[in-house]
């Protein structure tokens, strides 16, 4: 399982990439992609919503289940990846790659881990 | 505390994700997935652990008046070695479970019921016994593996004599034997594709299992969890008890109605049955227009008002589309008739559609 350097990770399983100090794209990381097994439809906010950290901003379906995905982050949406509505398949096949939402003017965010922290609170969640 | 399948060891071997259902830990899904599972049974063939079903015997002079009383389903006239589903009935004509009657041979049946309900089953069988009959519950001693899919006979036809293979769906040969390990096979399942059910000893489970997998290798066989039998049930439209089923549902009203023998003399219900009369509302297919996936238990809209609620539902992969089954009332349920479902307070439009969405061969 993979989990770039570069990025930075929620206990919800998103990943944060901040492209500036109040920007960044938000997707699911690859543990909870192979938790969530097959997805298989997604559901985004629309651009100029408002997400808040420690809330969801939109959910996950696999064939079993909907999980909804929150957002480490308080901002406003500036851009969906409209792809994933089509092709939901991504966030399983390349979760890094498969952004979901990009947030501008963050006023906020929770505390975030780097990849070795996160591998070692979600190894010690699975005891 | 769950209980573990025969199989239990060969799950964690094969990577499979373990997860409490019924009352054992069986495996979702394994490394492939869902999809892919469900997919191999379409086009190839997949191997399922079924051994938390239960069975009983019933047995003695009686056997077939107590299964004729007990049951909807007239077993009265049965070839030795043939299958025949039934559901079973209530008092008030509700379902206490659906389940599958074998004929070993005169006055020896074998009922294949569902785990969830097996102890229910097995009391209220007894509560309700005449005259020279038993019922013996045999679950714990015996493993059942499930062998669906195009390719499932090809398999199968590598390991024993083509004259051990029953050639009917729906029937069986008790006298089987792949590789020395003596075994039931019978030509039925659960997921709208041929393929064969095994029955066995449960210490002969890992080593059959094995022997399937590796001698399907070449056909494509792999391993499939509950997650695929699931949603391969649901493609092909197959009801499942505590879903289109349940002690308030009727056989008619799941649209189960050619299993229900009005005419055979009584049985557990009939009377409610035919005091019930027309059903009011009755089992339909959905298939989304719009965006989403409609799940069990959503509220079904029409003409501005609720006109039922979803029984089971999701994306099937097969079929590429979220479908549903819906019981509805009777004035909605002629195909095209345009709904909408309740999904976590959004609405979600939908068409009714004829069942099964999926039929083999078609």
């Amino acid at each position: 399982m993979k989990h770039p350097e570069n990025l930075v990770y929620s206990r919800s399983h998103e990943w944060v990439k901040f492209i500036d100090e109040t920007t960044a794209l938000i997707g699911i990381t690859d543990y909870a992609q192979d938790a969530l097994g097959d997805l298989v439809f997604v559901n985004l906010p629309e651009v100029g919503d408002e997400v808040t950290s420690g809330e969801p901003f939109g959910d996950v379906e696999s064939v079993k289940a909907v999980s909804d995905i929150f957002s480490p982050v308080t901002g406003t949406v500036a851009q969906i990846n409209e792809d994933l509505l089509d092709a939901p398949e991504n966030l399983n096949e390349d979760p890094y790659g498969a952004w979901m939402i990009r947030v501008e003017h963050i006023t906020d965010k929770e505390e975030l881990l780097d990849a070795a922290a996160y591998i070692a609170f979600y190894e010690s969640e699975e005891e | 505390m769950e209980l573990k399948t025969p199989l239990y060891e060969t799950h964690v071997q094969h990577k499979g994700k373990i997860v409490p259902f019924a009352g054992y830990l069986l495996p979702v899904q394994y490394g492939s997935g869902v999809i892919a599972e469900h997919m191999a049974v379409r086009t190839a063939c997949g191997i399922f652990d079924v051994s938390h079903m239960g069975e009983i015997l019933c047995e003695g002079r009686d056997a077939v008046k107590n299964l004729n009383f007990l049951l909807t389903n007239d077993y009265t006239v049965m070839a030795d070695g043939q299958a025949r589903y039934s559901p079973m009935c209530n008092e008030s004509g509700g379902v206490v479970d659906d389940l599958i009657v074998y004929k070993v041979r005169e006055d020896h049946y074998l009922i294949v019921v569902n785990a969830a309900n097996k102890d229910k089953d097995f009391v209220w069988m007894k509560e309700h016994a005449f005259g020279e009959v038993s019922f013996t519950d045999i679950s714990a001693s015996v493993a059942q593996i499930a062998l669906q899919g195009p390719k499932a006979e090809a398999i199968l036809r590598k390991l024993v004599p083509d004259e051990m293979i029953p050639e009917k769906y729906y029937s069986c040969n008790f006298d089987g034997r792949i590789g020395g390990i003596r075994c039931m096979i019978s030509r039925t399942g659960y997921t709208g594709e041929d393929g064969f059910e095994f029955y066995l000893a449960a210490e002969e489970a890992q080593r059959l299992w094995e022997l399937l997998l590796e001698t399907g290798k070449e056909e494509g066989v792999i391993c499939c969890g509950l997650g695929a039998r699931d949603t391969l049930r649901l493609e092909a439209s197959m009801p499942l008890y505590g879903h289109e089923m349940t002690d308030d549902i009727t056989p008619f009203e799941a649209g189960l109605g050619y299993f229900v023998r009005m005419d055979k003399g009584d049985f557990i219900g009939r009377a409610a049955l035919e005091e019930r009369g027309a059903p009011k509302q009755k089992r339909v297919g959905l298939r989304v227009t719009g965006r989403g996936i409609i799940r069990e238990h959503c509220s079904v809209y029409a003409d501005g008002k609720q006109i039922g609620v979803t029984t089971s539902g999701t994306h099937c992969p097969y079929l590429k589309a979220p479908l549903a089954m819906a019981l509805v009332d009777c004035a909605y349920t002629e195909p095209g008739t345009q709904v909408e479902a309740d999904v976590r307070g959004r609405r979600v439009e939908a068409e009714v559609v004829r069942l099964p969405f999926y039929k083999r061969g078609q």
